[in-house]
Protein backbone atom coordinates (compact mmCIF):
# COMPACT_ATOMS: atom_id res chain seq x y z
CA UNK A 1 0.00 0.00 0.00
CA UNK A 2 2.52 2.40 0.68
CA UNK A 3 3.74 1.43 -2.64
CA UNK A 4 1.58 2.38 -4.52
CA UNK A 5 1.50 5.87 -2.18
CA UNK A 6 4.68 6.29 -3.45
CA UNK A 7 4.55 5.88 -6.69
CA UNK A 8 1.41 7.69 -7.15
CA UNK A 9 3.66 10.22 -6.03
CA UNK A 10 6.18 9.94 -7.98
CA UNK A 11 3.77 10.32 -11.10
CA UNK A 12 2.27 13.34 -9.70
CA UNK A 13 5.70 14.83 -9.47
CA UNK A 14 6.42 13.30 -13.01
CA UNK A 15 2.93 14.97 -14.39
CA UNK A 16 3.44 18.43 -12.88
CA UNK A 17 6.80 18.86 -13.97
CA UNK A 18 5.93 17.98 -17.52
CA UNK A 19 3.49 20.48 -17.56
CA UNK A 20 5.15 23.21 -16.07
CA UNK A 21 8.04 22.64 -18.19
CA UNK A 22 6.21 22.43 -21.34
CA UNK A 23 4.09 25.71 -20.38
CA UNK A 24 7.31 27.65 -19.82
CA UNK A 25 9.06 26.59 -22.71
CA UNK A 26 5.70 27.51 -24.48
CA UNK A 27 5.56 30.74 -22.67
CA UNK A 28 9.23 31.86 -23.77
CA UNK A 29 8.58 30.73 -27.53
CA UNK A 30 5.69 33.70 -27.25
CA UNK A 31 8.18 35.74 -25.69
CA UNK A 32 10.62 35.45 -28.25
CA UNK A 33 14.31 35.68 -28.00
CA UNK A 34 15.14 37.26 -24.64
CA UNK A 35 18.67 38.47 -26.03
CA UNK A 36 17.19 40.06 -29.19
CA UNK A 37 14.49 42.02 -27.15
CA UNK A 38 17.13 42.92 -24.71
CA UNK A 39 19.04 44.95 -27.25
CA UNK A 40 15.83 46.17 -28.89
CA UNK A 41 14.11 47.41 -25.84
CA UNK A 42 14.87 47.03 -21.83
CA UNK A 43 15.50 43.69 -19.56
CA UNK A 44 12.54 45.54 -17.80
CA UNK A 45 10.29 45.45 -20.88
CA UNK A 46 11.76 41.63 -21.35
CA UNK A 47 10.64 40.99 -17.26
CA UNK A 48 7.01 42.30 -17.88
CA UNK A 49 6.83 41.08 -20.65
CA UNK A 50 7.54 37.07 -19.21
CA UNK A 51 5.77 37.83 -16.13
CA UNK A 52 2.69 39.16 -18.12
CA UNK A 53 2.53 36.16 -20.13
CA UNK A 54 -0.66 33.99 -19.02
CA UNK A 55 1.39 30.04 -19.39
CA UNK A 56 4.38 31.58 -18.18
CA UNK A 57 2.41 31.93 -14.39
CA UNK A 58 0.34 28.96 -15.17
CA UNK A 59 3.83 26.89 -15.88
CA UNK A 60 5.23 28.25 -12.32
CA UNK A 61 2.10 27.20 -10.79
CA UNK A 62 2.49 23.71 -11.89
CA UNK A 63 6.38 23.96 -10.50
CA UNK A 64 4.71 24.64 -7.55
CA UNK A 65 2.85 21.55 -7.74
CA UNK A 66 5.38 19.45 -8.57
CA UNK A 67 7.70 20.89 -5.86
CA UNK A 68 4.68 20.30 -2.98
CA UNK A 69 4.05 16.96 -4.57
CA UNK A 70 7.78 15.97 -4.19
CA UNK A 71 7.23 17.07 -0.57
CA UNK A 72 4.48 14.86 -0.25
CA UNK A 73 6.19 11.55 -2.03
CA UNK A 74 8.97 12.13 0.36
CA UNK A 75 7.23 11.73 3.58
CA UNK A 76 5.58 8.19 1.61
CA UNK A 77 9.06 6.85 0.07
CA UNK A 78 12.82 6.96 0.49
CA UNK A 79 14.65 9.87 -1.49
CA UNK A 80 16.51 7.43 -2.73
CA UNK A 81 13.89 6.06 -4.85
CA UNK A 82 11.62 9.21 -5.10
CA UNK A 83 14.84 11.40 -6.23
CA UNK A 84 15.99 9.52 -9.29
CA UNK A 85 12.65 7.85 -10.26
CA UNK A 86 10.67 11.17 -10.50
CA UNK A 87 13.79 13.33 -12.87
CA UNK A 88 14.32 10.28 -15.06
CA UNK A 89 10.75 9.77 -15.97
CA UNK A 90 10.47 13.65 -16.44
CA UNK A 91 13.10 13.26 -18.97
CA UNK A 92 11.15 10.67 -20.76
CA UNK A 93 7.71 12.62 -20.52
CA UNK A 94 9.38 15.61 -21.30
CA UNK A 95 9.99 14.75 -24.76
CA UNK A 96 7.35 12.81 -25.17
CA UNK A 97 5.20 16.05 -24.48
CA UNK A 98 7.01 18.06 -26.20
CA UNK A 99 6.95 16.11 -29.45
CA UNK A 100 2.85 16.49 -29.16
CA UNK A 101 2.27 20.00 -27.53
CA UNK A 102 5.48 21.95 -28.78
CA UNK A 103 5.88 20.11 -31.99
CA UNK A 104 9.10 19.87 -31.49
CA UNK A 105 11.14 17.23 -33.92
CA UNK A 106 12.26 15.24 -31.25
CA UNK A 107 14.45 12.83 -33.64
CA UNK A 108 16.04 9.38 -33.09
CA UNK A 109 19.44 11.39 -31.69
CA UNK A 110 16.71 13.05 -29.44
CA UNK A 111 15.05 10.07 -27.72
CA UNK A 112 18.50 8.28 -27.20
CA UNK A 113 20.24 11.80 -25.44
CA UNK A 114 16.87 11.68 -23.40
CA UNK A 115 17.35 7.71 -22.47
CA UNK A 116 20.85 8.07 -21.80
CA UNK A 117 20.22 11.00 -19.62
CA UNK A 118 17.27 9.26 -17.60
CA UNK A 119 19.29 6.38 -17.24
CA UNK A 120 22.23 8.83 -15.75
CA UNK A 121 20.32 10.29 -13.67
CA UNK A 122 19.00 7.76 -12.09
CA UNK A 123 22.36 5.83 -11.38
CA UNK A 124 23.63 9.06 -10.27
CA UNK A 125 21.22 10.27 -7.95
CA UNK A 126 19.89 6.49 -6.69
CA UNK B 1 28.12 28.38 -30.37
CA UNK B 2 25.11 29.66 -29.18
CA UNK B 3 25.12 26.25 -28.05
CA UNK B 4 28.38 26.48 -26.01
CA UNK B 5 27.34 29.61 -24.44
CA UNK B 6 23.95 28.31 -23.49
CA UNK B 7 25.37 25.33 -21.77
CA UNK B 8 27.98 27.00 -20.11
CA UNK B 9 25.25 29.35 -18.58
CA UNK B 10 23.00 26.47 -17.92
CA UNK B 11 26.33 24.70 -16.16
CA UNK B 12 26.77 27.76 -14.12
CA UNK B 13 23.21 28.03 -12.64
CA UNK B 14 22.94 24.48 -12.25
CA UNK B 15 26.32 24.45 -10.36
CA UNK B 16 25.31 27.79 -8.18
CA UNK B 17 21.93 25.54 -7.08
CA UNK B 18 24.78 23.21 -5.74
CA UNK B 19 25.37 25.57 -3.07
CA UNK B 20 21.73 25.41 -2.07
CA UNK B 21 22.33 21.21 -1.24
CA UNK B 22 25.07 22.52 0.79
CA UNK B 23 23.00 24.25 2.73
CA UNK B 24 20.29 22.02 3.17
CA UNK B 25 23.16 19.76 4.62
CA UNK B 26 24.00 22.84 7.02
CA UNK B 27 20.21 22.63 8.41
CA UNK B 28 19.91 26.19 8.19
CA UNK B 29 16.57 26.57 6.17
CA UNK B 30 14.85 28.46 9.07
CA UNK B 31 16.75 31.41 9.09
CA UNK B 32 15.97 33.49 5.16
CA UNK B 33 18.49 35.90 6.39
CA UNK B 34 21.45 33.42 6.87
CA UNK B 35 23.72 34.73 4.12
CA UNK B 36 24.12 31.23 2.06
CA UNK B 37 20.54 31.13 1.90
CA UNK B 38 19.62 34.20 0.79
CA UNK B 39 22.73 33.60 -1.89
CA UNK B 40 21.42 30.30 -2.52
CA UNK B 41 17.80 31.79 -3.11
CA UNK B 42 19.48 34.66 -5.30
CA UNK B 43 21.57 31.82 -7.26
CA UNK B 44 18.35 29.31 -7.59
CA UNK B 45 16.72 32.64 -9.21
CA UNK B 46 19.72 33.32 -11.71
CA UNK B 47 19.32 29.60 -12.84
CA UNK B 48 15.59 30.07 -13.44
CA UNK B 49 16.35 33.25 -15.17
CA UNK B 50 19.69 31.48 -17.90
CA UNK B 51 16.88 28.32 -17.88
CA UNK B 52 13.95 30.71 -19.13
CA UNK B 53 16.55 32.69 -21.49
CA UNK B 54 18.19 29.21 -23.19
CA UNK B 55 14.07 27.91 -23.38
CA UNK B 56 13.28 31.39 -25.41
CA UNK B 57 15.83 30.27 -28.44
CA UNK B 58 15.64 26.59 -27.89
CA UNK B 59 13.99 23.35 -27.66
CA UNK B 60 12.94 21.82 -24.67
CA UNK B 61 14.15 18.39 -25.11
CA UNK B 62 17.20 20.60 -26.34
CA UNK B 63 17.34 22.73 -23.49
CA UNK B 64 16.84 20.13 -20.68
CA UNK B 65 19.17 17.69 -21.07
CA UNK B 66 21.80 20.63 -21.27
CA UNK B 67 20.60 21.24 -17.89
CA UNK B 68 21.63 17.75 -16.47
CA UNK B 69 25.12 18.44 -16.96
CA UNK B 70 24.37 20.34 -13.62
CA UNK B 71 24.11 16.76 -12.20
CA UNK B 72 27.47 15.63 -12.85
CA UNK B 73 29.19 19.11 -12.25
CA UNK B 74 27.49 18.36 -8.29
CA UNK B 75 28.91 15.21 -8.12
CA UNK B 76 32.31 16.77 -9.42
CA UNK B 77 32.17 19.32 -6.58
CA UNK B 78 31.40 16.98 -4.01
CA UNK B 79 34.23 14.62 -5.02
CA UNK B 80 37.26 18.16 -5.26
CA UNK B 81 35.73 20.23 -2.83
CA UNK B 82 34.08 18.40 0.00
CA UNK B 83 35.73 15.09 -0.66
CA UNK B 84 33.18 12.82 -1.05
CA UNK B 85 33.11 9.26 -2.03
CA UNK B 86 32.10 8.12 -5.86
CA UNK B 87 30.97 4.79 -6.38
CA UNK B 88 31.73 3.07 -9.68
CA UNK B 89 27.97 3.38 -10.48
CA UNK B 90 27.62 7.25 -10.04
CA UNK B 91 30.82 7.21 -12.41
CA UNK B 92 28.77 4.94 -14.98
CA UNK B 93 25.93 7.69 -14.42
CA UNK B 94 27.89 10.14 -15.16
CA UNK B 95 29.47 9.29 -18.12
CA UNK B 96 25.94 8.07 -19.34
CA UNK B 97 24.77 11.63 -18.84
CA UNK B 98 28.15 12.94 -20.39
CA UNK B 99 27.05 11.00 -23.51
CA UNK B 100 23.88 12.18 -23.74
CA UNK B 101 24.64 15.86 -23.59
CA UNK B 102 27.06 15.38 -25.77
CA UNK B 103 24.73 13.44 -28.23
CA UNK B 104 22.09 16.53 -28.25
CA UNK B 105 25.29 18.96 -28.22
CA UNK B 106 26.32 17.77 -31.80
CA UNK B 107 22.72 17.36 -33.49
CA UNK B 108 21.25 19.34 -36.24
CA UNK B 109 19.60 22.78 -34.63
CA UNK B 110 18.23 24.52 -31.80
CA UNK B 111 14.89 25.42 -32.60
CA UNK B 112 13.39 23.56 -35.62
CA UNK B 113 10.06 24.72 -36.19
CA UNK B 114 10.39 26.66 -39.18
CA UNK B 115 11.46 23.65 -41.00
CA UNK B 116 8.13 22.31 -41.15
CA UNK B 117 7.08 24.88 -43.39
CA UNK B 118 10.17 25.29 -45.02
CA UNK B 119 12.56 22.48 -45.78
CA UNK B 120 15.04 24.48 -46.68
CA UNK B 121 17.08 26.20 -43.37
CA UNK B 122 17.47 29.60 -44.18
CA UNK B 123 16.50 31.60 -40.74
CA UNK B 124 16.92 35.07 -41.71
CA UNK B 125 14.53 34.66 -44.68
CA UNK B 126 12.00 32.93 -42.40
CA UNK B 127 12.34 35.09 -39.77
CA UNK B 128 11.42 37.98 -42.11
CA UNK B 129 8.85 37.07 -43.97
CA UNK B 130 6.07 36.05 -41.55
CA UNK B 131 4.71 32.89 -42.94
CA UNK B 132 1.02 31.96 -40.92
CA UNK B 133 0.97 28.34 -41.42
CA UNK B 134 0.62 26.82 -37.86
CA UNK B 135 -1.80 28.63 -35.08
CA UNK B 136 1.06 29.07 -33.03
CA UNK B 137 2.73 31.44 -35.75
CA UNK B 138 -0.01 33.28 -35.57
CA UNK B 139 -0.17 33.71 -31.55
CA UNK B 140 3.63 34.33 -32.11
CA UNK B 141 3.05 37.13 -34.33
CA UNK B 142 -0.02 38.40 -32.65
CA UNK B 143 1.95 38.52 -29.38
CA UNK B 144 4.51 40.64 -31.12
CA UNK B 145 2.42 43.12 -32.38
CA UNK B 146 0.11 43.51 -28.85
CA UNK B 147 3.87 43.30 -26.85
CA UNK B 148 5.34 46.20 -29.03
CA UNK B 149 3.96 49.64 -27.81
CA UNK B 150 4.54 48.40 -24.42
CA UNK B 151 7.95 47.03 -25.16
CA UNK B 152 8.88 50.15 -26.41
CA UNK B 153 8.21 52.35 -24.07
CA UNK B 154 11.07 51.94 -21.23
Amino acid sequence: MKGVYTWGGILAITLASVVGDVLLAHAMKQVGDVGELWRKSSLLAVIRRTLGNPYFVLGVLAMAVAFFSLLFALSWGDVSLVGPAAASLTYIGNATAAKIFLHERVDRRRWIAASLVAAGVALLAG
Amino acid sequence: MFAATGDSMLSHGMKQTGNISLNHLQGVIFAILNPWVSIGILLLLAFFATYMTALSWADLTYVLPATSLGYVLLALVAKFLLHEHISLMRWLGIALITGGVGFIAGGPALTQHHDATEPVDEPSGAAATPSFDSAQDKLLARTARNGAPSGVKP
